[in-house]
C-alpha cells in the first residue's frame, strides 16, 4: 500500500500532484471567461494545436539530438498554442464569419499536423498518445517548473485583472465606450487559455484539457450566483477533482486524465441535483396560497428529487 | 469632478461631417452635432433612422467612415476621451452566460483606460446603487431582475464614473411608469448639477419639459436641430398621432419591429 508520505516524497508522484493543483487553480479561471464569452470550445481547439507543437518540439529535438527525445515537446506545445490563440483572435476580429468554422479548422489542422510531423521526427503516433490522453509517467522536473511559471502568469492575469476581464467579456459595448483595452483583453484571455492547455496536457491530455476549464464552471453556476463567486467555487471544485482523481490513479491503475474529467462531471451532476432539490423546496412556500398536489406534481417530476 | 481638466470651455460633444456605414450600406450621412456643457439633448427619430448608430459612433463603439468626433475636447479614439463619459447602451439580449450581480456590474463602471482594478466595495458603488433605488438588490444577479431594475443598474454603472457627459440609448424602453419617473427625476437632478446629457428617446415622455434641444434624424440624415416644440413629425410607423397618445399607452410594449 502506498502511503501519503510516499506520494509526497517520490518525485514520480510529487511532480504530477503539484501540476494537478496548478491545473485545478488555473483551468477554471480561464474557463470562466470562455464560458462568459461563449467560447467553450476554444480550449479544445488549442489542445489540438498544442499537439502539433509537441510534434514540432520532437522534430527540433531530433535535429539537436536532444535527450530525452521529447525534451522540447512542452516548449513546442507552448509556442504552438500561443500562436494558435493569437491567430484565432485575429481571425475572429478581421473576419466576421462564423468562428466555429475557424475552430473546426484548428481542430483538424492540429491533429493532422501532429501525426504527420511526429512521423517526420522519426516517431510514431504512439508517441503522441501520452499527450492526447495524459499520463503520469512522463512528468519531469522541467515540466513541473514550466507548469509553475505558466500558472503564476495565468493567475496573475486571470485573477489579478478579473474586474477588467469580467467587464469586457460581459459587455463589449460598454467596455469600448469606457475606453477599456478590449482587444488586449481578448488576446490575454486567448493566451491564458493557451498557457493552461500547455500546463495541463501532460496529465489530463490534449483531448480532455478543456473539460477542466468548462465543467467546474458549469457546476459552480448551479451552486452560486455572481461572477467572482462562480470563479472561486469552480476553482475549489477543480482542485479537489484534479488532486482526487490523481490520487485515485495512484492506487488503481487508471488513466489520470479520464478519471479527473469523470470526477468533474460527477460534481456537475451532483450540483444539478442539489440545485433541483433547493428549487423544489423554495417553490413550495412561494407557490401561492395552498398549491394543490396537481399543481406541484410537474415541478417535482422535473427534478431528480421525486420520491 | 475634473472641472477644467483639459476639456476647457469648448463643446462637450463635437461631431463634424460624420458618416457611418454598416455592412456596406451607409446609415449615417454627414452629421454635424455640437453639444455645450449642461445641455440636455434628445436624439429622436423613427426606428432605423440612425439615432442609435449616431450615439454609438459618438462614444467610439462604432468607427466613423468619414468625419471626426470629439468628446470633452479629445478625439474619441483616445482613451482619456472616455474618462468623463458615462454610457448606457440599449438593453442587450446577451449579458453573458455568467450573470454578474448588480454590485459587480456597477463596480465595472469604475474601470477606465488607466484604471484596471475596480473594487466592488468602493463606497461610490453603493452611492450609485442608492441613487437609482437599487441598493436593496445589490447582491442579485442582473438576469434575475425585471427590465426596469436592470435598466437602473446599467444607469448606476454609468453614474459611478461621476460622468461629465451621460449618454443613454432609450433609457425608458421596457420600463414601468414609476421607474420612468424615478429615472427622469434623476436626469433633472444631474442636469441641474451641470452634467451634460445626450439621450436617444423614442418618445420625449416624462422629459418633454426638460429637453433643451431636440435633434431629429430621418433615414440617416439630420432633419431638425432646435426646440422640441418645433420638431417635424416624421414618425409614420407607429399608428398614433404625435403628442396625442399619452405616454402610458406606449408603455410595456417593446416597439422594435425586427
Amino acid at each position: 500500500m502506498i502511503s501519503m508520505l510516499d506520494i509526497l516524497t517520490s518525485d514520480l508522484l510529487r511532480y504530477p500532484l503539484i501540476i494537478a493543483v496548478l491545473i485545478g487553480l488555473t483551468a477554471p479561471v480561464v474557463g470562466t471567461y470562455l464560458v462568459q464569452k461563449r467560447l467553450s470550445l476554444l480550449g479544445d481547439g488549442l489542445g489540438h494545436v498544442a499537439l502539433t507543437g509537441v510534434a514540432v518540439g520532437w522534430l527540433v529535438g531530433a535535429w539537436l539530438a536532444a535527450t530525452p527525445a521529447d525534451l522540447l515537446a512542452i516548449p513546442g506545445a507552448l509556442a504552438a498554442s500561443v500562436i494558435g490563440a493569437v491567430l484565432i483572435e485575429y481571425v475572429r476580429e478581421i473576419s466576421h464569419t462564423s468562428r466555429d468554422v475557424a475552430l473546426a479548422i484548428l481542430f483538424y489542422g492540429g491533429i493532422a499536423g501532429g501525426v504527420v510531423i511526429i512521423q517526420l521526427a522519426g516517431g510514431t503516433s504512439q508517441n503522441l498518445m501520452g499527450y492526447l490522453f495524459g499520463s503520469l509517467s512522463t512528468v519531469t522536473r522541467l515540466d513541473t517548473v514550466i507548469a509553475l511559471v505558466l500558472a503564476v502568469v495565468v493567475l496573475a492575469i486571470g485573477v489579478g485583472l478579473s474586474g477588467l476581464l469580467a467587464a469586457v467579456t460581459a459587455d463589449d459595448e460598454f467596455a469600448r465606450a469606457a475606453g477599456l483595452p478590449v482587444r488586449t483583453v481578448n488576446i490575454l484571455i486567448a493566451v491564458m487559455a493557451a498557457l493552461t492547455v500547455t500546463l495541463s496536457m501532460r496529465i489530463v491530455g490534449a483531448l480532455m484539457v478543456s473539460a477542466l476549464m468548462i465543467v467546474p464552471v458549469a457546476a459552480a453556476q448551479h451552486l452560486v450566483v455572481g461572477f467572482a463567486r462562480t470563479m472561486r467555487t469552480a476553482m475549489v471544485i477543480a482542485v479537489l477533482c484534479a488532486v482526487g482523481g490523481l490520487l485515485i490513479t495512484v492506487y488503481v491503475d487508471l488513466p489520470p486524465g479520464g478519471v479527473i474529467v469523470l470526477l468533474t462531471i460527477a460534481v456537475y451532476v451532483a450540483a444539478l441535483v442539489v440545485r433541483s432539490l433547493l428549487a423544489a423546496r423554495r417553490s413550495r412556500p412561494a407557490g401561492g396560497p395552498g398549491p394543490t398536489a396537481a399543481d406541484a406534481a410537474p415541478v417535482a417530476a422535473r427534478g431528480p428529487s421525486h420520491r | 469632478m475634473s472641472a477644467g481638466d483639459g476639456a476647457g470651455d469648448g463643446p462637450v460633444v463635437e461631431i463634424v461631417g460624420a458618416s457611418v456605414s454598416r455592412a456596406g450600406q451607409r446609415v449615417l450621412h454627414d452629421i454635424d452635432l455640437s453639444i455645450e456643457r449642461g445641455e440636455l439633448v434628445a436624439l429622436l427619430g423613427a426606428n432605423g433612422s440612425g439615432k442609435s448608430t449616431l450615439l454609438r459612433a459618438a462614444v467610439g463603439v462604432l468607427p466613423l467612415e468619414s468625419g471626426t468626433a470629439h468628446l470633452l475636447g479629445r478625439p474619441v479614439s483616445q482613451g482619456r476621451a472616455h474618462d468623463g463619459l458615462g454610457y448606457v447602451p440599449q438593453e442587450s439580449a446577451d449579458t453573458g452566460s455568467i450573470p454578474a450581480t448588480a454590485r459587480e456590474t456597477v463596480a465595472s463602471g469604475l474601470l477606465s483606460a488607466r484604471r484596471w482594478w475596480p473594487s466592488a466595495r468602493d463606497p461610490r458603488v453603493d452611492a450609485a446603487l442608492e441613487a437609482v433605488g437599487m441598493a436593496d438588490l445589490a447582491g442579485r444577479p442582473i438576469t434575475r431582475m425585471s427590465g426596469g431594475q436592470r435598466r437602473r443598474v446599467m444607469i448606476a454603472r454609468a453614474l459611478v464614473r461621476e460622468p461629465e457627459l451621460l449618454v443613454l440609448d432609450e433609457p425608458f424602453s421596457g420600463v414601468d411608469v414609476p421607474t420612468q419617473q424615478l429615472i427622469a427625476d434623476l436626469f433633472r437632478e444631474l442636469s441641474a448639477r451641470g452634467t451634460t446629457l445626450l439621450v436617444v428617446l423614442h418618445e420625449t415622455g416624462p422629459l418633454t419639459d426638460d429637453i433643451s434641444r431636440a435633434v431629429v434624424l430621418d433615414h440617416g440624415r439630420m432633419v431638425h436641430d432646435g426646440p422640441v416644440s418645433e420638431r417635424p413629425h416624421l414618425d409614420p410607423g407607429h399608428g398614433h398621432p404625435e403628442d396625442a397618445a399619452p405616454l402610458d399607452e406606449c408603455l410595456g410594449q417593446e416597439i422594435h419591429p425586427a
